[in-house]
C-alpha cells in the first residue's frame, strides 16, 4: 500500500473550512496521549484543561483578557503573512508599544486628564508601528531577511524593557522592586463590565479591529493588493502595486496592532510595567493567525482557543498537578497539526492499492532488470 | 540493430486506451498511439488537447487512470522519469531546467543518476556534440549561452542516456530559422541511426517537412493518424481545430488615419538589473496610429527587459524617453502609463500577467482597477464584485475563453484560454497603445488566429500596436513593419513589403543591420 498526495486542480473550499477543526481534533487526541504518558487520566485532564475554565463567569472574563492581545496581534500578522512578510517579531512590537504608551503615566504622573488614555493608546500604536518599521526598512533597503531581523528585535525590546523597569523607570516608592509606579486612574483602560470580571476594553478593540481588517481584506482594493503581492510579486508589479510600500504597510500595521495590544494589556490588565509583561503573546499569535486561516474572523475564534490553552494550562497545573509547560506543548502541537492539515487544501490523499502497482512494477522490472523499485 | 525483431514488428512504443482524468475533465480519453523504430512521429493538437498530459504519462510524471503502455511489445508501468529513462525514453522539455551559474557539463552531471566524474561527462558530451553536429563547449557557463545553445545542452543531456525514444516538446519555438535548420539535421541523423522521435509542435510547416507520421489530438481524443507529407498545412490545422482556421486578414492601414505617433521611444538604454539580464542600448522606435510594429528576435536578447521598460515596470532615467499618446511617460509607473491609454500583455501568463491562484474576475481587476476605477470600485476602494464579474464574463464570451466553472482560478485554464482572457482583458478597454510580448506563445492555431486578428483590428481602428515575438510566421502575418532585437540593440523597422524571412533571420543571428542582406544564404527559409 502506498499513500500519495495528489495536487488538486483548484484549492478545496471544504478543506479550507474544516482543516482547523481537523487540527484541533488531532491536537486533543495527541494531548490525551501525552497526559496518559504523564500518568494522568486523559479524560479528566482534558476536562480540566478545556472545559473547566469555561464554566464560570470570571474565568470567561479571563479568557477575554487573554484573547484580546492574541486577536489584535494575530489580525495584524495575518496581513503580514498574506503579503509574504514574515514578521516573527510581534512580541517585540507588543513590548515597545506598551513602553511608548506608558510614557505619560510613568514619566509625567501628574499629568492627569481624561485625554491621557486616548493619547496613550495612540502612542502605543505609534511605538509598535515604528518598531515594526525597522525590519521593514532593513528588508526594503538592504534586502535583509525579515524573519531574523524581526525576531532578534524581540530580544532587544525585552532587554530594553528590563533595563527601564530596573533603572530609570523604577518606582521610587516601590522598595526597589523592578516595577514602575502604578498607573493613575486616568491612565487605566476600564473594564467592560466591572461587576462580573476583569475583561477590559482591549477585547472590544480586538473585535472591532478584526471586523474592520476583515472588511478591508475581503472587499477593498487594499486587501486585493495585499493578496496579489503576497501570492505573486511579479504580477503585483505588473498591476502597479509597490512592493516596498507594501512591506512597510504590513509591518507597520502589524506593529501598530501589536503596540495597541501591548498598551491595552499594560493599562487594562497589569496597571504598571514589569520586567515581563507578556507570556509570549507575540509568538502565540503566530499560531492564532494560522489557526484562523489568516482570516480576521477566523482569528477571533482561534484567539479564543489559544487563550483557553493558557487558562487550561493554569487550571491543569492546579487541579492535576502537571507543569504549566503543558500549555506550550499544546500550542506547539496545534501549530504543527494546523500546518499539516493545510496540506489537504491543495492536495488530496490517495491510497493506492499496493498490490496492483507492485505487480505491474514487477512485470516491468523483471525483464528490464534495471527499473528502480521505489514504491512498495 | 533491430534484426532480432521481426520485420513486421517495428513497434517501439504502443499506447492503448490511455486515459487521464482531472476532476471532471478527461485530459486524455482512450488515446492510442504507435511509434515505430526510426521514425519521427508528430504529436499535433490545440492547446489543452492533451498533448502535454499524454507526454507526461509516457515520461512517468503523471500516472494514467486507465490504459496500457507497451514498450517493445511488453506492457510496462512508468512510475517516474527515472524509470522512463531506464527504459530508454528521453525528453527535452520546452522550458529548460538549467542552472545559469553552472557550466554545461555541471548541469549535465546534476541530472545523471550515477556518480560519473565530471571530466568523463564533459568528454562524452563533446563526443556527442561532434557526432551530431551540435557545437557546444561543456565548460561554458549556461548564463552566457544563447537559447539555442541551451537547448543543445538539454538534447545532449538526453542523448547521454542513450535513449531509443526522444520526446521533444516544441523545440523550435525559441530558435532562429537557421538554428531550427541545424536542429532538423540533427533529428534526421538520429532517425537514420534508428532512434525514434516524438515531436510536439504547433508549426505545421515543419511537421510536414520533418515527420513521417502524425497523430492528431483534439479535446483529449485521437482524431486521426496521418502522413503529414500528404497533407497541407490547412488540412492539418483543420484536423486539430475541428473546423477551418480563419486565415488572418491584414489590409493595408487605411490612409485616412492621420499617422499620429502614439508610442515613441527615444534613446532608451537600461543597465542590466541582474547578472544575466541583457542591457538595452539606445533604442529608438515610433509606433503610429493604425499600425502594427513587430519586434523579432531570439529569446533572451533583451525583449523581456524592453517590455519592462516600455510598460513602466522599470522606470526610465528621463521623462521623455518614453511617450504615450504625446505625453511624456518615462517617469510614470505602469499605472500612470495605463491611464495615458496604454495596455500591456507580458510574456509570462501565470505569475506575471495573472496571479495563478486568483479567479479570472480578480485577475481582471489586476490591470484594470485604476483605468476603470469608476466602474469597478466604489467609495473608499471597495470592490464592486458584481461589476467585475460582469466584465470578466463579457471578456470570456467575446474571446471565446473555454473554462470549467463560472469563475475558475487562472491556473485552472489551459495556456491558450488564459492568453485569450489576458488579451481580451486589455482589448476590452480599447487601448490607444497596446504592447504585447509573445502574444501566441504556446497557443493553439485557432486561438492564435483569433488573437492575431484582434490585434490587427485594434490597430485598424486607430490604435498603435507593438508585438514582440519569436515567431516569425506570426510577425509576418500581423506586422506593418518589423524590427529585430539582438543583444539589446534594436534594428530600424523594415516595412513588411521589403522584409523576408532571410533578411530578418540574419538580423536575428546578429548580422550587422547595415550589411547587405543575402550574402549568407540560409537554406529552407
Amino acid at each position: 500500500m502506498r499513500i500519495e498526495l495528489v495536487k488538486r486542480p483548484q484549492h478545496s473550499a471544504l478543506f479550507s473550512a474544516v482543516s482547523p477543526f481537523i487540527a484541533l481534533g488531532l491536537t486533543v487526541i495527541a494531548g490525551a496521549i501525552m497526559f496518559s504518558l504523564l500518568g494522568k487520566n486523559p479524560v479528566d485532564a482534558l476536562y480540566y484543561y478545556f472545559i473547566d475554565p469555561l464554566r464560570e463567569t470570571w474565568s470567561l472574563h479571563e479568557l477575554a483578557v487573554k484573547a484580546a492581545p492574541l486577536i489584535l496581534i494575530g489580525v495584524g500578522l495575518s496581513v503580514c503573512y498574506l503579503s509574504n512578510n514574515w514578521n516573527i517579531g510581534a512580541e517585540g512590537q507588543f513590548i515597545i508599544g506598551a513602553v511608548a504608551g506608558s510614557i505619560l503615566p510613568i514619566v509625567f504622573p501628574d499629568f492627569q486628564f481624561w485625554f491621557v488614555l486616548p493619547l496613550m493608546l495612540v502612542m502605543g500604536i505609534a511605538g509598535g508601528a515604528a518598531y515594526g518599521a525597522i525590519p521593514a526598512l532593513l528588508k526594503v533597503r538592504f534586502n535583509t531577511n525579515e524573519i531574523l531581523s524581526s525576531l532578534m528585535l524581540v530580544y532587544v525590546a525585552q532587554l530594553f524593557l528590563d533595563w527601564l523597569v530596573r533603572g530609570p523607570w523604577r518606582n521610587p516608592e516601590g522598595y526597589n522592586f523592578p516595577e514602575t509606579r502604578n498607573f493613575h486612574d486616568y491612565a487605566v483602560l476600564p473594564e467592560i463590565w466591572s461587576a462580573s470580571g476583569r475583561a477590559h476594553w482591549g477585547f472590544v478593540f480586538a473585535l472591532v479591529v478584526a471586523v474592520a481588517v476583515w472588511f478591508v481584506m475581503a472587499r477593498t482594493l487594499k486587501g486585493f493588493e495585499v493578496k496579489v503581492i503576497g501570492q505573486s510579486p511579479r504580477a503585483g508589479r505588473f498591476a502597479g502595486f509597490s512592493h516596498g510600500r507594501m512591506v512597510f504597510f504590513a509591518f507597520m500595521l502589524a506593529g501598530g496592532l501589536a503596540g495597541l495590544a501591548g498598551i491595552s494589556e499594560v493599562s487594562g490588565a497589569i496597571g504598571q510595567l514589569r520586567p515581563s509583561i507578556s507570556p509570549g503573546y507575540g509568538f502565540t499569535a503566530i499560531i492564532v493567525a494560522f489557526l484562523g486561516r489568516l482570516n480576521p474572523l477566523g482569528i477571533v475564534a482561534a484567539g479564543l482557543v489559544l487563550a483557553l490553552s493558557y487558562l487550561g494550562g493554569e487550571a491543569a497545573q492546579i487541579s492535576i498537578g502537571v507543569s504549566d509547560k503543558v500549555a506550550r506543548a499544546f500550542q506547539g502541537m496545534l501549530l504543527f497539526f494546523v500546518l499539516a492539515s493545510d496540506t489537504l487544501i491543495h492536495y488530496r490523499i490517495r491510497i493506492t492499492s499496493g498490490r496492483a502497482r507492485a505487480a505491474g512494477g514487477r512485470a516491468q522490472a523483471a525483464p528490464a532488470g534495471e527499473v528502480p523499485h521505489g514504491h512498495a | 540493430m533491430d534484426t532480432a525483431l521481426e520485420a513486421g514488428d517495428r513497434r517501439l512504443l504502443e499506447v492503448r486506451g490511455l486515459t487521464k482524468v482531472f476532476g471532471s475533465l478527461k485530459a486524455c480519453d482512450a488515446v492510442d498511439l504507435t511509434i515505430e523504430k526510426g521514425e519521427i512521429h508528430a504529436l499535433l493538437g490545440e492547446n489543452g488537447a492533451g498533448k502535454s498530459t499524454l507526454v507526461k504519462m509516457l515520461f512517468g510524471t503523471l500516472e494514467p487512470a486507465a490504459g496500457e503502455i507497451r514498450w517493445k511489445g511488453r506492457p510496462v508501468t512508468i512510475g517516474s522519469p527515472a524509470e522512463a529513462r531506464a527504459l530508454g525514453i528521453g525528453m527535452v522539455f520546452q522550458h529548460f531546467s538549467l542552472f545559469d551559474a553552472l557550466t554545461a557539463a555541471e548541469n549535465i552531471v546534476l541530472s545523471l543518476d550515477d556518480n560519473t566524474p565530471i571530466m568523463d561527462v564533459a568528454r562524452r558530451a563533446r563526443e556527442l556534440s561532434k557526432a551530431y553536429g551540435l557545437p557546444l563547449d561543456p565548460f561554458a557557463h549556461v548564463g552566457d549561452l544563447s537559447v539555442g545553445e541551451r537547448q543543445r545542452i538539454e538534447i545532449i543531456r538526453c542523448l547521454l542516456q542513450e535513449p531509443e525514444l526522444i520526446i521533444l516538446d516544441e523545440p523550435t519555438s525559441v530558435l532562429t530559422p537557421q538554428e531550427a535548420d541545424k536542429l532538423f539535421e540533427t533529428l534526421e541523423r538520429l532517425r537514420a541511426e534508428g532512434k525514434s522521435i516524438l515531436y510536439i509542435s504547433h508549426r505545421l510547416e515543419e511537421v510536414k517537412r520533418l515527420c513521417d507520421r502524425a497523430t492528431v489530438l483534439r479535446h483529449g481524443k485521437v482524431v486521426g493518424h496521418c502522413d503529414p507529407r500528404e497533407e497541407t498545412a490547412a488540412s492539418l490545422a483543420r484536423m486539430m481545430v475541428g473546423n477551418e482556421v480563419q486565415a488572418v486578414v491584414r489590409e493595408a492601414p487605411p490612409s485616412d488615419i492621420a499617422r499620429k505617433p502614439l508610442l515613441e521611444i527615444c534613446g532608451l538604454s537600461r543597465e542590466p538589473a541582474s547578472p544575466f539580464a541583457i542591457p538595452l542600448r539606445d533604442i529608438w522606435l515610433t509606433v503610429h496610429a493604425g499600425e502594427v510594429v513587430g519586434i523579432a528576435g531570439v529569446a533572451g536578447n533583451g525583449q523581456g527587459e524592453f517590455f519592462e521598460a516600455v510598460s513602466g515596470e522599470a522606470l526610465q532615467t528621463g521623462p521623455g524617453v518614453v511617450s504615450i499618446c504625446g505625453h511624456e511617460a518615462g517617469r510614470l509607473d505602469i499605472t500612470g502609463r495605463r491611464r495615458l491609454g496604454a495596455a500591456f500583455v507580458p510574456e509570462e501568463r501565470l505569475g506575471h500577467g495573472a496571479v495563478p491562484v486568483m479567479s479570472l474576475s480578480e485577475n481582471l481587476l489586476l490591470s484594470r482597477y485604476s483605468t476603470d476605477a469608476a466602474r469597478l470600485l466604489g467609495a473608499g476602494g471597495v470592490i464592486r464584485a458584481g461589476a467585475v464579474a460582469r466584465a470578466a464574463r463579457r471578456i470570456a464570451e467575446h474571446m471565446d475563453v473555454r473554462k470549467s466553472g463560472e469563475d475558475p482560478e487562472a491556473a485552472a485554464l489551459s495556456g491558450g484560454n488564459l492568453q485569450k482572457f489576458l488579451i481580451g482583458r486589455e482589448l476590452d478597454r480599447d487601448p490607444a497603445v497596446m504592447v504585447v510580448n509573445q502574444p501566441t506563445w504556446g497557443v493553439d492555431a485557432g486561438a492564435a488566429a483569433r488573437i492575431r486578428q484582434a490585434l490587427i483590428d485594434l490597430a485598424r481602428q486607430g490604435s498603435a500596436v507593438l508585438v514582440i515575438s519569436q515567431d516569425l510566421d506570426e510577425l509576418f502575418e500581423v506586422s506593418d513593419a518589423i524590427s529585430v532585437m539582438h543583444g539589446g540593440h534594436l534594428s530600424a523597422p523594415m516595412p513588411i513589403g521589403e522584409a523576408t524571412f532571410e533578411k530578418i533571420g540574419l538580423l536575428m543571428g546578429g548580422a550587422d543591420a547595415g550589411a547587405p542582406p543575402g550574402e549568407r544564404v540560409a537554406e529552407g527559409v
